[in-house]
């Protein structure tokens, strides 16, 4: 690339709006280290055909961080070796309300990288009667300054050409005395550091911590400076945010005319006394929140029926027609239906993120947090963790992307912590073939079904589960970040329906290519697992069938499904099974059910194939009466007496609850996370809670 | 007084913080001594409460709007 162009500015400046302007679908995410805010890079032409390189860093008000996610801008920006560090900076404000948004141009431009001040939503700023004099401002600043709309496609070729005709070397005014706010301790740290930037040194006694690039020595001694000055970190940022606004306050004042200072946001504060009413605006909530879950519950269930459908056919046909052996079986048995696994996801996250990118777009789900904050901070999450736990009960692993739209690091953490305890749909199956074989199917009160009633129980004990584990980490996890909720609540627009899509092809493709890794591998695991078995066990049950099979006269399907029972049960996972059997009997379960909770794992649902597998079921999962019979009239060998008990049934439904068995909710919140270490303290928190919660209720009702 | 007493549809200026930390994240986001402040809705539940301030809408807590010292 012959030039790196950095997009700076504040969160609802329409920043991600003009990065995909500008690069098209021409991007590609990273990570930046350390931090779970993505790193999206993307590649666009420049006037003189040379190609440039564009990052969009994280929306923020200041250089000083709130999180951890907003201490990259300064990171990059301050270490000339950095790959991200820019040549040029875009520097975006919104022109609507232009003093605020330029506290940041401010400080950026002191940092002396050569800089273009891009004007976004000029458009509409011009609509609210402001005027604003660009070539006053740019003579004043010292910089290009060009006026855009990103959403309208207005002035984006004048942007272009203003970073092609970009000087090498920073032309920006610095009319801030930064010096006067700690001159000796700046002096010490320019002398220390060989810079001649009062600004870059003055960053560095704030937030030296936070900055990778120093060794152990320089930070001891940065900390040693800060320390001899009796440097006092908010009391100098206090009077340099004071000092900036006075020189902003001078440069704007006859360059901004605003000649309809009151009607502007008469709309806005319409819809809002409306949308965020006691009763109507709760009423609307609700009701959008019903049709976002009824969304990714039955809609997406059409798509995802094809996209099944279609990878079995590819198995099917793959088994007709490819060489039989063990590597066709790889193929398809463990990467194929591992891909299949991960492809079935695309719906619900689309559709999901369709409606989460609408919302946030037009403004209502700041709105949402603004209602929600009061509740949901009680426990320990925060106004935005509502939509994740409402998606949960669809499905957990795009409610956990969702989680991302929370700027808070602990609430999004603990909200991607207790998402999986909500009851999704491929907890379903389980509950209705275990409630159909322990509860009695009769209405007590004339109209409440029993059954119907035991899942609703079930449903309401994991939001219950959820509120109670995140209250209990509220607690627990401990964070530097001061919590906030200090937010601006952005005037009601119209989405961006290009911007939606974009965001629905986004999150499906970072789902497939980063979650689908680790799906594919424990996919392929587990089907070695359940495919080999120790020494020659597989080859004597070929052996032992094969005298009936030969016999064409008969109908060798059920002889068949003996086989993969007899397999089942010799595989490592039959052998695993067997082997934790003393580890769940307390629970009441036996080592059937044991290769089920192993299997589920792929899952959930999986758990009733399995059955249908261990009891010899012709039909598979497909015959679910057959399976509730034999399930019912199964006997423990050990003891004589029936397997599925009240208490068991009741056991196995609170493991289901509770327990994490689903591969591709740890790969996502290992993806979402950027690490092991929450996947592993969900999965062992998550266990440990559904063994718990069986043993007592086992122990309690048997 | 605090900008946490003010009812809706009042309007007050911004005199001094009580809260260094605080005061140095609402100036970031405009609430600078000297700014008028109005307050233009509560929460259904009563907290937090929506603001106009430097020609935008700010939310912010109850307790954080107590550490805002105004002048009616």
């Amino acid at each position: 690339m012959d030039i790196k162009v950095a997009l700076v500015g504040n969160p609802n400046t329409g920043k991600s709006t003009l990065f995909n302007r500008l690069t098209g679908l021409n991007q590609k995410i990273g990570n930046f280290p350390g931090i779970t805010v993505d790193k999206k890079t993307g590649f666009m032409k420049l006037a003189n055909g040379k190609g440039a390189e564009i990052i969009d860093l994280p929306g923020t008000y200041s250089l000083y961080p709130k999180s951890s996610d907003e201490s990259i801008v300064f990171q990059v920006l301050a270490d000339s070796k950095n790959d991200s560090y820019p040549d040029v900076i875009v520097l975006v404000v919104d022109a609507s309300n232009l003093k605020r948004n330029m506290l940041l141009y401010s400080q950026v431009a002191d940092l002396g990288i050569p800089m273009v001040l891009a004007l976004n939503m000029i458009d509409l700023s011009e609509k609210q009667g402001i005027q604003i004099d660009l070539d006053k401002l740019a003579e004043k600043l010292g910089v290009q300054v060009v006026s855009i709309s990103a959403r309208n496609n207005i002035g984006i070729d004048q942007l272009k050409l203003a970073i092609t005709n970009t000087n090498k070397i920073a032309t920006q005014f610095q009319d801030v005395d930064v010096n006067s706010l700690a001159p000796a301790a700046i002096n010490a740290i320019k002398s220390k550091l060989n810079s001649d930037n009062d600004y870059y040194a003055l960053q560095v006694l704030h937030q030296h911590e936070y900055l990778k690039f120093f060794t152990e020595r320089e930070q001891d001694e940065i900390e040693a400076i800060e320390q001899s000055h009796h440097f006092e970190s908010a009391k100098t940022q206090a009077a340099e945010t004071i000092l900036r606004y006075k020189n902003l306050s001078l440069i704007l004042s006859d360059v901004v005319t605003d000649s309809d200072a009151a009607k502007k946001f008469t709309f806005s504060d319409k819809l809002d006394s409306i949308l965020t009413h006691k009763i109507w605006g709760f009423a609307i909530f609700l009701l959008i929140l019903f049709v976002i879950f009824n969304a990714i519950f039955a809609w997406s269930s059409y798509p995802m029926q094809w996209i099944e459908a279609g990878f079995g056919f590819i198995t099917e046909a793959g088994h007709e027609y490819l060489p039989a052996g063990m590597l066709t079986n790889l193929v398809l048995d463990g990467i194929v239906a591992g891909l299949g696994g991960i492809f079935v996801f695309i719906p619900q996250i689309a559709i999901l993120f369709a409606f989460i990118s609408i919302l946030e777009d037009t403004g209502y789900m700041a709105r949402v947090t603004f209602m929600m904050d009061k509740i949901m901070s009680k426990v320990g999450l925060n106004g935005k963790s509502v939509v994740p736990m409402i998606g949960g009960l669809a499905c957990a692993v795009p409610s956990i992307m969702a989680a991302r739209n929370i700027e808070n690091w602990k609430d999004r953490m603990i909200t991607i912590m207790v998402t999986p305890l909500v009851s999704c749909s491929a907890r379903l199956p389980v509950y209705i073939l275990i409630i159909s074989l322990i509860i009695p199917s009769k209405n007590i009160l004339g109209v409440f079904n029993l059954q119907g009633l035991a899942l609703m129980v079930m449903y309401l004990v994991g939001v219950i589960a959820a509120v109670l584990v995140a209250w209990v980490m509220k607690f627990l996890i401990k964070t530097k970040e001061r919590s906030y909720f200090i937010m601006e609540l952005p005037i009601y627009r119209m989405p961006r329906w290009k911007n939606v899509l974009y965001t629905m092809y986004e999150k499906s493709k970072t789902f497939v290519f980063e979650a689908g890794k680790v799906i594919i591998a424990i996919s392929i695991i587990l089907w070695v697992m359940a495919t080999f078995g120790p020494g020659n066990r597989f080859d004597r049950i070929d052996q032992k069938y094969a005298s009936a099979l030969a016999d064409t006269t008969k109908n060798t399907v059920h002889i068949e499904t003996l086989i993969a029972t007899e397999k089942l049960e010799n595989s490592y996972v039959g052998i695993l099974g067997h082997w934790i059997e003393p580890a769940i009997r307390p629970l009441g379960y036996d080592w059937k059910i044991g290769i089920g909770l192993i299997t589920s794992f792929a899952a959930r649902e999986a758990f009733v194939g399995t059955m249908a597998t261990i009891y010899s079921v012709d039909g598979g999962d497909e015959d679910t009466s057959t399976i509730r019979t034999r399930m019912s009239s199964s006997v423990n060998s050990r003891t004589g007496l029936p397997v599925y008990t009240f208490a068991t049934g009741i056991s196995l439904m609170l493991f289901y609850a509770f327990a994490m068995q689903c591969m591709s909710t740890v790969a996502i919140v290992y993806r979402e996370t950027k690490g092991w270490k929450w996947p592993v303290i969900q999965l062992v928190y998550m266990t440990a809670m559904a063994y718990f919660a069986a043993l007592i209720a086992y122990q309690l009702l048997k | 007084m605090k900008l946490s007493n003010l009812k809706v549809g009042e309007k007050g200026t911004i005199l001094s913080f009580t809260d260094l930390d605080l005061s140095v994240k609402l100036m970031e986001m405009g609430c600078l001594p000297g700014e008028v402040v109005e307050v233009e809705r509560f929460a259904p539940l009563g907290d937090p409460m929506a603001i106009r301030v430097a020609g935008y809408q700010l939310c912010l807590r109850k307790s954080e709007a107590e550490v805002i010292i105004i002048n009616k």
